[in-house]
């Protein structure tokens, strides 16, 4: 078929919007651009061009003609434009999307998650390891680590993070604390290797709490091991779900040893990691507890992750009651960073300092390519969330990644497959959500998390609000997240 | 940049830019515009106002404007090259002589032994 023939013409461009975000803060506008990620203050001229163009695409000499009816000098309209276009805020001609990259095939690792045991002393009902929705298959596997396997695991980590000056082991299990003899090995060895290469290697852990004694106290200050507990309240709230086998709650267990852990535990933050499910979502008397009256250092929400019919899933209801609470005390941590104060909810704190790097992911997580998992026996998972899954293992320890698998899982989490993802504006930090979540919930780990969108971006439009509102007033108190992210 | 302040890292980046492409407009030589992004059209034998093998509408060649029996005479009458078809120019100049009407003829174009 004849194509009609593509003359060049010498029009001038057509001017239309850009991909952005507007939000405003402390009296104050501002512009996220999609996808860079990147945060720019505006003012009144920038207000004006975006509004003149909201009502249609306009070639450059009427678009300036409208921005000098709206009040600006003619010359000072030519260079908005120029600047605005470079920096794509306002576009010309037809939308190409950039691709977003890839990460390179070598990826180094940076993060090992060791799983020192699949078993635990709680039941949790909702717990995705051991609840309905597990996707462990942990029959026939060892239970506990052994030294020969965390020490490979350890070597491996060494020899697959070449360049990174700074590596991480995170203890996870089942209950990590079942396995503390095996714990305390692997800090003896990781430190002692990692001294002879020249590296610099830190520790971190997730514990419920329960096993907690002063000497593991001591052992866990002496090394300045990260430690987060698994606790969902007080004692109400937290002995709901998170019980023994024989259905005691856990709470009066822990609560003196998570006492002692804080105060006798000064090398690092102590956090806690809250699950939030249907009868437990009163979000702000949660934090209150957790961070007044047992003193934590930081304080973390998620909702649980489960497929819909379980009894303890959140309904939307529900949801938009967590997501008002979250405002609450997303409204106080701006009133402390003002002035210069930490608050300690690191739902806030964590969006704040991949807004100040200004991310654009390709992936929602580390999984599969800075982070890894290591089960008891030795399999590697994308994250500690597949660990002794049989579908998601990505090798093994001693045959090393399995580079097939890994692409496969890496091509389907990778945002430029997740089309719904492709027209909203909080894709740079979110990139789809959890491949965990998306797995129990759609039976894909590539599927976008769709159940949770407007939760996201309602979220990430009040982080956003934070981040103007401090850049705005109090711009030193972002300096801290730009150094926590250069120290990783 | 005069309107907008960048308040993150990635933001500072893209200040940078503009500030270079918008401050340094008096260098000129040897400099010329980026080409604007364009849809790829392979260029090569075959221009881009010469059927390829296509179909029509209907999913059919029927209803082409130009027969694609057309095509045979983009690679043998003009071009050297060695293509798929024998070449006019040097070694094969009688190949159509059987061939009145490529639409209807185009069966008697026989393989071409060297």
């Amino acid at each position: 078929m004849i194509a009609t023939p593509v003359i060049a013409t010498a029009e001038a461009p057509v001017y239309r919007l850009g991909e952005f975000h507007r939000f405003e803060g402390a009296g104050e506008r501002f512009l996220y651009l999609v996808p860079a990620g990147a945060i720019f203050q505006v003012d009144q001229a920038v207000d004006a061009l975006i509004e003149s163009l909201s009502e249609g695409a306009a070639p450059l000499d009427q678009l300036i003609e409208n921005l000098v009816a709206r009040g600006l000098e003619a010359d000072d309209a030519k260079q908005l434009v120029t600047e605005m276009a470079h920096a794509s805020v306002i576009v010309t001609g037809k939308a190409w999307a950039e691709p977003v990259q890839s990460p390179p095939a070598d990826f180094p690792l940076q993060t090992l998650v060791l799983n020192l045991t699949n078993q635990c002393n709680l039941a949790c009902q909702y717990c995705y390891e051991f609840g309905a929705d597990k996707v462990a298959t942990p029959e026939g596997k060892p239970k506990f680590m052994d030294f020969a396997t965390a020490k490979a695991s350890v070597d491996f980590l060494l020899q697959q993070s070449a360049g990174r000056r700074s590596i991480h082991v995170t203890f996870f299990g089942g209950e990590t604390l079942m396995n503390f003899p095996l714990l305390k090995q692997v800090v003896t060895y990781a430190n002692q290797v990692a001294a002879d290469n020249g590296r610099h290697i830190d520790f971190s852990l997730t514990t419920n709490a329960t096993l907690l004694t002063p000497v593991i106290i001591e052992f866990l200050s002496a090394n300045r091991i990260g430690v987060t507990v698994s606790m969902d309240g007080n004692k109400e709230m937290h002995d709901k779900l998170r019980v023994f086998a024989n259905g005691k709650g856990s709470y009066d267990i822990i609560a003196p040893k998570v006492r002692e852990l804080i105060q006798n535990h000064r090398t690092r933050p102590i956090a806690a990691r809250v699950t939030l499910t249907s009868g437990v979502t009163d979000v702000v008397k949660i934090f209150r507890h957790l961070k007044q009256d047992l003193g934590f250092h930081e304080v973390g929400f998620a909702p649980v992750t489960t497929s819909p019919n379980q009894l303890y899933a959140i309904n939307q209801r529900g949801m938009d009651g967590v997501l008002e609470q979250f405002h609450v005390l997303a409204d106080e941590y701006l009133q402390f960073a003002l002035r210069g104060e930490a608050h300690g909810f690191s739902n806030v704190s964590d969006t704040l300092a991949e807004l100040c790097q200004g991310v654009n992911k390709s992936h929602p997580c580390g999984a599969g390519l800075g982070l890894l998992g290591v089960g008891p026996s030795g399999d590697i998972a994308p994250c500690h969330r597949f660990v002794d899954s049989d579908q998601h293992a990505l090798g093994h320890i001693s045959t090393g990644i399995d580079r097939q698998k890994q692409a496969d899982f890496l091509q389907r989490g990778h945002i430029d497959s997740k089309y719904d993802c492709h027209t909203c504006w909080a894709r740079p930090l979110c990139a789809g959500g959890c491949h965990h979540e998306a797995f129990v919930r759609y039976g894909d780990t590539g599927h976008p998390n769709l159940h949770y969108c407007d939760w996201i971006r309602d979220w990430t439009n009040t982080c956003l609000e934070i981040y103007g509102a401090i850049a705005a007033r109090n711009p030193g108190f972002l300096e801290q997240f730009a150094e926590r992210k250069a120290a990783s | 940049m005069r309107h907008m302040r960048p308040l993150n890292k990635k933001a500072a980046r893209i200040d940078n830019y503009v500030v270079s492409r918008t401050t340094e407009d008096d260098v000129v030589a040897l400099q010329s515009p980026p080409a604007p992004a364009r849809p790829h059209v392979p260029m090569a034998c075959s221009l881009m106002f010469t059927p390829g093998w296509e179909v029509d509408a209907a999913g059919g060649t029927a209803g082409l404007c130009q027969p694609v029996e057309r095509d045979i005479y983009d690679c043998f009458v003009s071009c050297y090259w060695p293509a798929q078809v024998p070449d006019h120019l040097n070694n094969a100049p009688d190949w159509t002589s059987k061939c009145a009407s490529a639409t209807k003829d185009w069966r008697n174009l026989d393989l071409v032994f060297p």
